[in-house]
């Protein structure tokens, strides 16, 4: 079994575009959503839901008003500044328990914390683990683990080829929690100074957890000239440019319809999504089908 | 005053929307911009400001002396992130899982754990043609931006416009970068995409009592679905933008939208104008 992480580093270059097309091409396949603070693959694969689990996660302090004396060490050793006027900003405070210890009338207890749900649901194109960490909630690393880790189980329960999830942006906490252990990285960028920017930041994670990477230029010919300097960048970087998708609005109106591109359309942006797939699934060696 | 931009989902213009707000508002008032998605920032792509000076930015880990340490293991029991663990004669940290609250060195009996520095990022400032800058950059393979990002917000000095350029997402990062805003611009595309992260963001701002607005991003493509929520939630949309490909190719290049399209100048200043009178409206309210 193969796990495909689909990263960028910026937001918004077209990786659940390209997740959602890669659910339609690969058989044999579990899918999951790992951006479990703002996902959206749900909305391209029409899930229903089979199970609902709460994600407990983390801890809360919680004040007794009627024990508390109002001394103030918390507030004074909280280096979150998640206590004051004797209440905690259940926002800022980071669960560390540092104040439930030092209280000296034991008058703060922490709490467990409902932090989201993950969901275990069918498609038409195979079983989809998503997430849905609670606004303004810690711990999108933990609840990344556990998508993946389900993932992982039902690709081993029904013996299939491939998981392939769904990044986040950015290169932090849930990013490595999404990346650390899988086979290959895709890298969605686009022709942006910006997208250049990011896509090296992000080539430098998979490089420090050992992870090989792919690149895909997406919208390639809103600037050739940036597209050239990336293929030369990652030439230099050891990493090889799998696809250039060109720039075409079929893919918002796939997004609007719900389904995904290759699904939508004939067109060139298709036919380059199977190209590469083509060219992935050779690469990951296993059941490749595409 | 502080305006954050935001977005849910990444791509729809964040860093367009922050830069141009900038430069159109700095010839009337003094403005600095924090480019606090300290992940992945791109600000000084398009301001190529000029830094002139900088600071690391440190988390606390604990650091063991082996002299005093009995091994009773409290430091180990008091860890909620498992930073510490106690093994026989043998005191192990975790320092890249250690959030810097401070409890192991406090608790420990024997006060044998002091505090040491650990990098985790950068923060830098300076200035582009009049604008004043900061922004942070977590070290690559870093997972804590929060540390970074306050760090960032600890340089904007009161006065003025503060115009922060926030991370993609609803999580810790982006909450943050927004805490202490006026203002919450959020940034979005007629999509059901831009529509799902909307409305995550929406939710994220209300959930820290900012006032917001919309800023609707490529218009002309997708569909009406923003809009009809914006509408029915009674949240204003202050200004759009079209989707047009010389918009996204001066971006491309790093050139900020009011400089290759100065006609945009007048828009930005009607926005932060809009923006004004909400924040003022409030406050008003607020003191009655």
């Amino acid at each position: 079994m193969r796990e495909i992480v689909v990263l960028s580093g910026k937001g918004g270059t077209g990786k659940t575009s390209i997740v959602g097309s890669l659910a339609a091409l690969a058989e044999r396949k579990v899918l999951a959503d790992c951006d479990v603070d703002a996902a959206v693959l749900h909305l391209l694969l029409n899930p229903s839901v089979k199970q609902d689990n709460e994600f407990w996660s983390g801890q809360v302090a919680h004040i007794d008003p009627d024990k508390c004396n109002q001394c103030g060490l918390c507030q004074e050793l909280c280096r979150f500044h998640a206590i004051r006027d004797f209440q905690v900003d259940s926002v800022s405070c980071e669960g560390c328990g540092f104040c439930s210890h030092v209280c000296p009338v034991e008058a703060i207890t922490m709490k467990e914390n409902l932090a989201g749900h993950l969901f275990v649901s069918e498609t038409r194109y195979g079983p989809l683990v998503h997430a849905r960490l609670g606004i303004a909630q810690e711990n999108s690393g933990k609840l990344v683990a556990q998508v993946r880790q389900r993932a992982k189980q039902i690709a081993q329960e029904q013996n299939l080829d491939y998981i392939i999830s769904d990044g986040p942006p950015g290169i932090g906490c849930p990013v490595i929690s999404s990346l650390s252990g899988a086979s290959l990285a895709l890298l969605v960028t686009e022709p942006t100074l910006s997208g250049m920017h990011d896509l090296e930041r992000v080539i430098g994670v998979c490089r420090h957890f050992g992870v090989p990477a792919l690149v895909c230029i997406n919208k390639y010919d809103l600037n050739e000239e940036n597209t050239r300097q990336i293929e030369a960048h990652c030439s230099v970087q050891g990493v090889d440019v799998v696809s250039n998708i060109p720039f075409d609005n079929v893919v918002t109106r796939s997004i609007v319809q719900g389904v995904p591109v290759v699904d939508y359309s004939d067109g060139r942006v298709t036919r380059e999504i199977k190209r590469m797939w083509g060219i992935l699934s050779a690469m990951l060696g296993n059941g490749s089908r595409g | 005053m502080i305006i954050s931009i935001v977005s849910g989902k990444g791509g729809t213009g964040k860093t367009l929307v922050a830069t141009s707000l900038a430069l159109s508002l700095k010839d009337s008032h003094k403005v600095v911009i924090l480019d606090c998605d300290v992940e992945e920032p791109n600000d000084h792509i398009l301001l190529k400001p000029v830094i002139t000076g900088s600071e690391p930015v440190n988390i606390q880990v604990p650091g063991i002396d082996e002299k005093k340490c009995t091994y009773c293991g409290k430091c180990a029991k008091v860890c909620v992130y498992h930073a510490i663990a106690v093994l026989g004669n043998h005191v192990l940290t975790f320092p890249q899982l250690c959030h810097g609250c401070g409890a192991c060195s406090y608790l420990c009996p024997e006060k044998a754990i002091s505090e040491e520095p650990r990098q985790t990022g950068v923060v830098e400032w300076g200035h582009s043609d009049g604008v004043g800058f900061v922004h942070g950059i977590l070290t690559v393979g870093e997972a804590m931006a929060p540390p970074v990002i306050r760090k960032v917000k600890e340089h904007a000095n009161g006065n003025g416009i503060v115009i922060r350029d926030v991370s993609p997402g609803t999580s810790c990062p982006v909450v943050e970068s927004i805490k202490g805003s006026d203002f919450c611009l959020l940034v979005t595309e007629p999509t059901p995409f831009g529509l799902n992260d909307l409305a995550l963001a929406v939710e994220t701002v209300r959930k820290l009592e900012i006032p917001c607005g919309v800023v609707l991003n490529r218009a002309g493509v997708g569909n009406a679905g923003v809009e009809e929520y914006c509408r029915k939630e009674k949240i204003p949309i202050l200004f759009t933008i079209p989707l047009d490909t010389e918009i996204a190719r001066l971006y491309s290049r790093g050139i900020p939208l009011v400089d290759g399209m100065p006609q945009w100048k007048n828009r930005f200043g009607q926005l932060f104008d809009r923006i004004k009178e909400i924040v003022d409206e409030r406050n008003r309210g607020i003191k009655r």
